[in-house]
C-alpha cells in the first residue's frame, strides 16, 4: 500500500487521486449521506438522544430519581418546577424521561450485537459449508422464524429472572433469523466470485476464506440491517419492560409506562405521565429507522422507490 | 383480459384430453397437501421440544415456583408429593415422551396459580381474542390494501408521501403505549373530552339487554382494542401493498392494457391488483406472529379476556406451566396460518400449481 502512494502509477492516480479506494468509496458514500435529507434528520436526531443519555449522570442525581426522595407534588400536571408534571411519589417526569433514555438505548444497541453476531455467525457457517450443515442451519433458522416472537420472548425472560441481561438475551434468540438468512445470501453471492478461488488455490482453509476475504465483503450489508434491528430492538425491549419483566427499580422509558400503567395513572387521567416516554420511543424508533433507511437506499439504488 | 389469459391454456389443455390431466393434477395436489402437512407438524413438534428445553429443563427448581405460583406454604412432604406427581425424578425421555402425549391430547398442565388446568383456562379464551385480532385483521387488510393501492399506483404523489409516512410513523409507535393514549383520551376523558368507552372489559358487569343489546356491548368494548391494532398492523399492509404494486408497474401487459383503450382505474383494477395481490396475500399470513405480540399488549391494556391478558396474568404470578400452555397455543396458531398461507397460495396462483 506504501509503495503505491509513494511511486504512484499513472493510472492508478487518475482513478484514486492518492487516497486508498476504501477511503475514497466512504467519502463518496459520505457526500450522497449529507443530500438525503431525512437520513440527516434521522441522524441528528439520534446524536442528541445520545448526547443526551451519555450526560445525563452529570446533571441527574440520584436523589432526583430516588422515589423516597421525591419532593415534588404527587401525580400533578406540568407546572412551575415541573415543566413534565410528577408521578405518583412525586418525581419530576422530566428528569425520569431524560435518564430513561440510558438503559432503552442502551439495550437496544447491545441487543443488537448480539442479534447481529449470532445472525452473521449462522448465515456464514450457512453459506460457507454447503450440503448438511447448511440445510441444517437453515431449516433451524426456518423453526425460528415460524415461532412467536413476543411469547417466546416473554417466556424467556420469566425463565431466566427479571432484568435487563434476560431481556437483551431475549431479544437477541427471537430476532437473529432476518440476519442470518441475509447473510447467508451475500455470503453464496461473495463466494462464487474468482478471488475466492485464489484463495483456496493458495491454500487458505475455510476459516481464513470466512474471516478474512467473505465477513469484509458481508460487512456493510449487516451494518445496514442492524440500524434497522436497532429500531425493533427498541420497541421489543420497551414491550418487555412495559410488561413489568424489566428490573422494577430501573428508569426507562417501558418502566414509566409500566408504572402509570400498574399504579392507576390511567384512571387518573394523568397524561403527563403516559405521553413523553411514548413519544420518546417513537422520535427514537423513527430516528433509527431513518437512518437504516437512507443508508439503504445509497448502497442499493433500486430500493429507493420502496 | 388477465383473468382469461390465465384461463386460456387450461381450458385449451382440458379441452384435450380432460380425464387424465384432471387426475394427475388431483394426485399432484394431494402430494402437495401430505408434503406441508407433514413440515406443518414437524414444526409443531420443533415448538414442543422448545417448550420442554423453556419450561421444564431450563428452570432451575421448578417446585419452588410452583409453590411460589399456588402461594400457599408448603412443607418438604408436600413438595416432594409435589414432585412425584410431577414426575420430576423420571428420566428425561420418558418426561419428554409424556410430555409430548399431553400435549397432543390437550392435557396441557396444572395451573397453580389459578387452581385449574391449563386447558380449562386457555380454551375460553380463544375465542374472544379470536375475535379481536380476526376483525383488527380484516378491518386493517381493507384499509391496508385500499390505501397502499392508491399510493403505489402513483408513487411519488402526495398521497403516496402521507401514506408511506404514515406507515412509518405508526409502525415506530409501540403498541401499548397507543392504546393506553386512547384509553386516557377517549376511556377516562381528558379536560373536555367526556367518557365515551369503557375502561377495558368485554361486557359490562350485570348487563342484561338481550342477544342484540349484548353483541352492541361487546362491540362497544371491542371499538378501542381494535382501533389500537388496526392502527398499528394496517400500516404494514400499505408498506406491503405499496411495494408489489411498484414492482408491477413497469410491466409490459399494463402498457397493452393501456393501448386498448382501458380507462386507468381500470387498468389498475382489472391488471394490476391482481397481479400485486398474489405476494402480498402470504405476506399478510406471515405477519400473524406480529398480530399476535400485538394482542398480548393490547388486550393487557384494555383487559380483554383473551389469550394475551392470560399470558399477561401468567408471567406477573409467574406461572410456567400456564405460560407453557399459552406459548403452545400461539405457536400451533402461527404453523396454522402458515399452513393455511401455503395451500390459499396454490389456490389463487396458477403458476404455482402448474410446478
Amino acid at each position: 500500500m506504501t509503495a503505491a502512494t509513494q511511486v504512484p502509477s499513472p493510472n492508478q492516480s487518475v482513478i484514486n487521486r492518492g487516497t486508498p479506494p476504501r477511503t475514497q468509496a466512504l467519502r463518496n458514500f459520505g457526500s450522497a449521506y449529507v443530500r438525503n435529507t431525512w437520513g440527516m434528520i434521522g441522524l441528528v436526531v439520534l446524536l442528541a438522544f445520545t448526547i443526551m443519555a451519555l450526560t445525563a449522570p452529570v446533571w441527574i442525581h440520584d436523589s432526583d430519581l430516588s422515589a423516597a426522595a421525591a419532593t415534588g407534588p404527587l401525580l400533578a400536571p406540568p407546572q412551575h418546577g415541573y415543566p413534565l408534571g410528577t408521578d405518583q411519589p412525586g418525581r419530576s417526569v422530566l428528569l425520569l424521561l431524560i435518564y430513561g433514555s440510558r438503559p432503552s438505548l442502551a439495550i437496544g444497541v447491545i441487543a443488537t450485537v448480539a442479534t447481529v453476531v449470532i445472525g452473521a455467525a449462522i448465515g456464514l457457517i450457512a453459506g460457507h459449508y454447503q450440503g448438511i450443515v447448511s440445510n441444517l442451519l437453515m431449516r433451524v433458522t426456518d423453526w425460528f422464524i415460524a415461532l412467536p416472537g413476543l411469547p417466546l420472548a416473554i417466556s424467556l425472560s420469566v425463565v431466566l429472572g427479571q432484568g435487563p441481561v434476560s431481556i437483551t438475551i431475549a431479544i437477541a434468540i427471537t430476532s437473529w433469523t432476518g440476519a442470518a438468512r441475509l447473510v447467508r445470501a451475500q455470503t453464496l453471492a461473495v463466494e462464487a466470485r474468482p478471488y475466492i478461488e485464489r484463495a483456496r488455490a493458495l491454500g487458505a482453509g475455510n476459516t481464513q476464506i470466512m474471516i478474512r476475504h467473505v465477513l469484509p465483503n458481508v460487512m456493510p450489508l449487516i451494518l445496514v440491517s442492524s440500524t434497522l434491528t436497532v429500531a425493533g430492538a427498541i420497541l421489543s425491549e420497551t414491550t418487555l419492560t412495559f410488561l413489568g419483566l424489566g428490573n422494577p427499580t430501573d428508569v426507562s422509558w417501558g418502566s414509566m409506562i409500566n408504572q402509570a400503567f400498574t399504579q392507576g395513572a390511567i384512571t387518573a387521567g394523568a397524561w403527563w405521565y403516559v405521553l413523553p416516554p411514548g413519544l420518546a420511543i417513537v422520535v427514537v424508533v423513527l430516528g433509527f429507522t431513518l437512518v437504516g433507511r437512507a443508508v439503504e437506499a445509497i448502497l442499493n439504488p433500486r430500493m429507493v422507490n420502496r | 383480459m388477465a383473468s382469461a389469459n390465465v384461463l386460456g391454456p387450461e381450458l385449451v389443455d382440458s379441452e384435450q384430453s380432460s380425464g387424465r390431466a384432471d387426475s394427475s393434477e388431483r394426485s399432484a395436489f394431494w402430494w402437495y397437501l401430505a408434503r406441508k402437512i407433514i413440515t406443518a407438524l414437524i414444526s409443531l413438534l420443533v415448538v414442543l421440544v422448545i417448550g420442554f428445553v423453556l419450561f421444564t429443563i431450563m428452570p432451575q427448581n421448578p417446585v419452588e415456583s410452583i409453590a411460589r405460583a399456588s402461594g400457599k406454604p408448603m412443607d418438604a412432604a408436600q413438595l416432594a408429593a409435589l414432585r412425584k406427581s410431577l414426575g420430576l425424578d423420571e428420566p428425561i425421555w420418558q418426561r419428554f415422551g409424556i410430555y409430548v402425549w399431553h400435549s397432543i391430547t390437550l392435557h396441557l398442565g396444572y395451573s397453580y396459580g389459578y387452581n385449574q388446568s391449563v386447558a380449562s383456562l386457555v380454551l375460553p379464551r380463544i375465542g374472544p381474542t379470536l375475535l379481536l385480532t380476526g376483525l383488527s385483521t380484516l378491518i386493517s387488510i381493507v384499509l391496508g390494501l385500499w390505501l397502499g393501492s392508491k399510493a403505489g399506483w402513483r408513487p411519488g404523489r402526495w398521497l403516496d408521501r402521507i401514506a408511506s409516512g404514515t406507515s412509518l410513523v405508526f409502525w415506530s409507535v409501540p403498541t401499548f403505549w397507543l392504546g393506553i393514549i386512547l384509553l386516557i383520551v377517549l376511556g377516562t376523558g381528558v379536560g373536555p373530552i367526556p367518557t365515551l368507552f369503557p375502561s377495558g372489559g368485554m361486557t359490562t358487569p350485570g348487563f342484561n339487554g338481550g342477544p342484540v343489546g349484548t353483541v352492541l356491548d361487546v362491540a362497544w368494548h371491542l371499538a378501542l382494542p381494535c382501533v389500537t391494532l388496526v392502527l398499528v398492523v394496517f400500516a404494514q399492509y400499505v408498506t406491503i401493498m405499496r411495494s408489489s404494486l411498484i414492482d408491477e408497474l413497469g410491466n409490459p401487459y399494463l402498457l397493452t392494457a393501456r393501448a386498448k383503450g382501458l380507462r386507468d382505474d381500470d387498468v389498475l383494477r382489472k391488471h394490476a391488483l391482481p397481479n400485486a395481490l398474489l405476494p402480498t396475500v402470504t405476506v399478510i399470513f406471515l405477519q400473524i406472529g406480529g398480530l399476535i405480540s400485538g394482542a398480548i399488549t393490547v388486550e393487557t391494556v384494555f383487559s380483554w379476556p383473551g389469550l394475551g391478558l392470560l399470558t399477561y396474568n401468567a408471567l406477573k404470578i409467574p406461572d410456567l406451566e400456564l405460560l407453557q400452555g399459552t406459548f403452545v397455543m400461539f405457536s400451533a396458531s402461527i404453523i396454522a396460518m402458515n399452513l393455511v398461507a401455503d395451500l390459499l397460495y396454490r389456490v389463487i396462483d396458477p403458476r404455482v400449481r402448474a410446478q
